[in-house]
């Protein structure tokens, strides 16, 4: 392939058939295997729409209530599913609605295609109605992006689309159809990409690397495992366990990496990071092995790099040779897919014991609890706490339930205190922390798969800024649980003025309307908790329903997260008050 | 603290519309001044080439070629140093014609690489290359002359070290 314009040829086989633009893209989408999208209808993308209703039988079309929820709920279908989300906009406002939960696709590794209408292409430049550059506007924030101006490109360019957002390090693909290439017509044949010339997915991997990693893993003393999304990205969960129980490696998460292994395995010390346990980010300092598998070494994970896993080797897994060295200096970089990575090096690495050193762990696990965790899961005050309720999910779901968590103080609580037993059950917003991403993630989430039960934790400020999708789940039916933990501010950014700027509550103390008349406005179910009594048998009412239900709990106000990493500092000096 | 220096950037890319628009992103994301640019074909068919100079620190010039690499319609991204390359830029000066005999400038234009390539009754044109510097000199030497109109390229470049795009292409290939 030298370029996709000088490829694209009239074809004139017999194998083809002539369609128009516009059926030409739903077909390529059944021929990827997509049945679904979500999405918000608009002039520019008409023809597509069309289709849709002609191809009801066969491809379902979930209408959010904005595209910013269409593309949040695909990055929820996507995420449970391992499949690409698929997310259909206008033109102009509907196109930049999109951005947003592209680039949360983006620094999440999400696989996304959103297809854009756009204006006809003699428009193009004309400042036309509902015209905006699109494919400048989400250059940055896309793995690739694309203009297609003529029907004929559609097969190409949309086989293109999926190979990329899927393969390697996943990431949203943007494609932009002009309104004349909808209408217009091709002479349709499909063929699935299987490589892109300039691209290459996953790097090869070289044994030589692999062995030195091995050579490193067999001496260390104190080896520690930081294990990310590429675990779940790759389906190397179970080669995962397998390494780190040959190995006998105390492991911990980074947010996006966990249900990867579940909560209560013994070798899981918990989630590293700002708000992570104590005992991973204080021992990081202490490892005399540092393998990151599948994660990036983002700033909320190292704290302060000049001090981080100093210390220690550090070898690296990662599809991304950009990741390399980008942050941290590895000793050993292996770079490859991270299946076939654990699959190589076990024959590699010897059978090893580190009950001594995971015994530090549990020491320092203890100390967290006592000074941490009992009071948030069994308070002795009178308030309400985000920890007793995810305390009581895990109770009633027994940790098999896909936990889609908004941004902010409740995320946090629930990724470090919801249990997990399956994989791709944690579904949040973790590097571009976007609030208001759960509602749209939780019912794309539901969609994906219907048989589990789905529970969105959501803060009443993230609440409130996509809570239109309240109208998505009353037409879809789709049976999401969601629980408002309210406690009246923006809760991780009164904590911070709390903290850091002498209680100066600067517009975070929030102003709410009475969220169980909103989502009974809805035909949702709903129930709020202010007692400590009416938790337990609230939360079990919510799981046991077959139906979408929603639930509010009163959280005394000005509670805290911690442990907490003060931005700056070194993960050691993790804070446990 | 690492010192900032000269690095050039050949970045071979698909020729497609919209790749010099990805990779400016990946420049301006990071508060980086690109000092020169140059796009042009390369030696491959169908292979485009951009020639990025930019004046930062070599663990920032690390960094930026895995971005730049990392762009589904970039082929390869390679960074040198000065001394790992030879380069050259080409300058064009637009004088008023009542210079044209004046003997000073005449001593000017004796630079090796400057020659006189278009006089009309109004104007005429100097063409000078070379490095950087002796651009500079050059444009130093010719403003006490009014310029009338100046421009210069940015730079071309060839490295060194070899720069394996082919191979790079037959091994995804």
């Amino acid at each position: 392939m030298e370029t996709l314009k000088k490829d694209v040829k009239e074809n004139n086989s017999s194998k083809t058939v002539k369609l128009t633009g516009a059926e030409a893209v739903i077909k390529c989408l059944l021929e990827e295997g997509s049945t679904l999208a979500f999405g918000y209808p608009g002039g520019a993308i008409m023809p597509i729409y069309d289709e849709l209703y002609k191809y009801q039988n066969q491809f379902h079309h979930v209408l959010t209530r904005h595209e910013q929820g269409a593309t949040h709920a695909a990055q929820g279908f996507a995420r449970v599913t391992g499949e690409v989300g698929v997310v259909f906009a206008t033109s102009g406002p509907g196109a930049t609605n999109l951005v947003t939960g592209i680039a949360d696709a983006q620094i999440d590794s999400t696989p996304l295609v959103c297809i854009t209408g756009q204006v006809a292409s003699h428009l193009l430049g004309s400042d036309a109605f509902q015209e905006t550059d699109i494919i400048g506007i989400s250059t940055p924030v896309t793995k690739w992006n694309y203009q297609i101006t003529k029907a004929i490109e559609i097969p190409e360019v949309l086989a293109k689309a999926f190979y990329i957002a899927k393969s390697g390090r996943p990431g949203p693909v943007l494609i932009d159809i002009t309104k004349d290439a909808q209408f217009g017509e091709l002479d349709y044949s499909y063929k699935k990409c299987e490589k892109v010339r300039s691209y290459r997915a996953i790097p090869k991997l070289n044994t030589e690397k692999v062995k030195e990693a091995a050579v490193i893993i067999n001496s260390a003393k104190k080896p520690f495992i930081v294990w990310g999304q590429g675990v779940i990205i790759g389906g190397a969960e179970q080669e995962f366990k397998d390494f780190i129980e040959k190995t006998d490696i105390p492991s911990a998460s980074t947010i996006l990496g966990l249900s990867a292994l579940e909560t209560n395995h013994p070798l899981n010390v918990g989630m590293v990071g700002m708000h992570g346990n104590y005992a991973p980010n204080v021992l990081t300092n202490q490892c005399d092995v540092l393998i990151a598998i599948g994660m990036r070494f983002d700033d909320r994970v190292t704290g302060n790099l000049a001090t981080y896993a100093k210390q220690a080797k550090v070898i690296h897994f990662d599809i991304d040779p950009a990741e390399i060295d980008k942050n941290v200096k590895t000793d050993v970089a292996v770079l490859g897919d991270v299946k076939q990575s654990l699959v190589e090096i076990m024959q590699f690495v010897s059978k090893a014991n580190h009950k001594e050193w995971m015994k530090e762990f549990q020491k320092l696990y203890d100390i967290e609890v006592s000074s941490v965790i009992n009071e948030q899961l069994n308070p002795t005050k009178e308030g309400l706490t985000m920890g007793e309720v995810l305390g009581g999910i895990n109770k009633e779901t027994k940790g098999d339930a896909v936990i889609v968590s908004d941004v902010g103080q409740h995320q946090m609580f629930a990724c470090r205190y919801a249990d997990f037993i399956k994989t791709r059950s944690s579904v949040t917003s973790g590097g571009l922390g976007t609030m208001g991403f759960a509602l749209p993630a939780a019912i794309g989430a539901k969609i994906g798969d219907p048989n589990r039960e789905v529970i969105a934790i959501i803060g009443d400020g993230g609440y409130q800024m996509t809570c239109n999708e309240l109208g998505t789940i009353l037409q879809s039916k789709a049976a999401v649980k969601i629980v408002v933990l309210n406690n009246g501010y923006l809760g991780m950014v009164r904590q911070w003025q709390e903290l850091f700027f002498d209680r100066r509550y600067a517009s975070t103390e929030m102003v709410s309307p009475d969220f169980v008349k909103l989502a009974e406005a809805y035909d949702i179910e709903a129930q709020r908790v202010t007692n400590r009594e009416d938790l337990a048998s609230a939360i079990k009412t919510m799981v046991q329903s077959k139906e979408s239900y929603f639930l509010e709990v009163v959280i005394e106000k000005e509670d805290n997260i911690f442990p907490m990493i003060p931005t700056g500092a070194s993960v050691s000096d993790i804070r446990l008050s | 603290m690492e010192e900032n220096q000269n690095f050039t950037f050949s970045v071979y890319t698909e020729n497609n519309v919209g790749i010099l628009n990805r990779l400016s992103a990946i420049f301006l994301k990071r508060h980086i001044n690109i000092e020169s640019l140059t796009v042009s074909k390369s030696e491959i068919e169908h292979v485009h080439r951009f020639t990025f100079v930019v004046n930062i620190t070599k663990t920032q010039a690390y960094k930026l070629v895995g971005q730049l690499e990392k762009q589904i319609e970039v082929i390869g991204a390679f960074y040198h140093t000065e001394d790992e390359i030879i380069y050259h830029e080409t300058a064009l000066f637009k004088i008023s014609t009542e210079y044209l005999y004046d003997e000073s400038i005449q001593d000017k234009l004796k630079f090796r690489r400057a020659h006189i390539i278009a006089i009309t009754e109004r104007y005429f044109v100097i063409e000078a290359s070379g490095l950087k510097q002796d651009i500079d000199n050059m444009y130093e030497k010719l403003k006490p002359y009014k310029l009338l109109q100046f421009v210069r390229s940015g730079r071309i470049a060839i490295s060194r070290p070899k720069m394996a795009i082919s191979e790079l292409l037959e091994e995804i290939n």
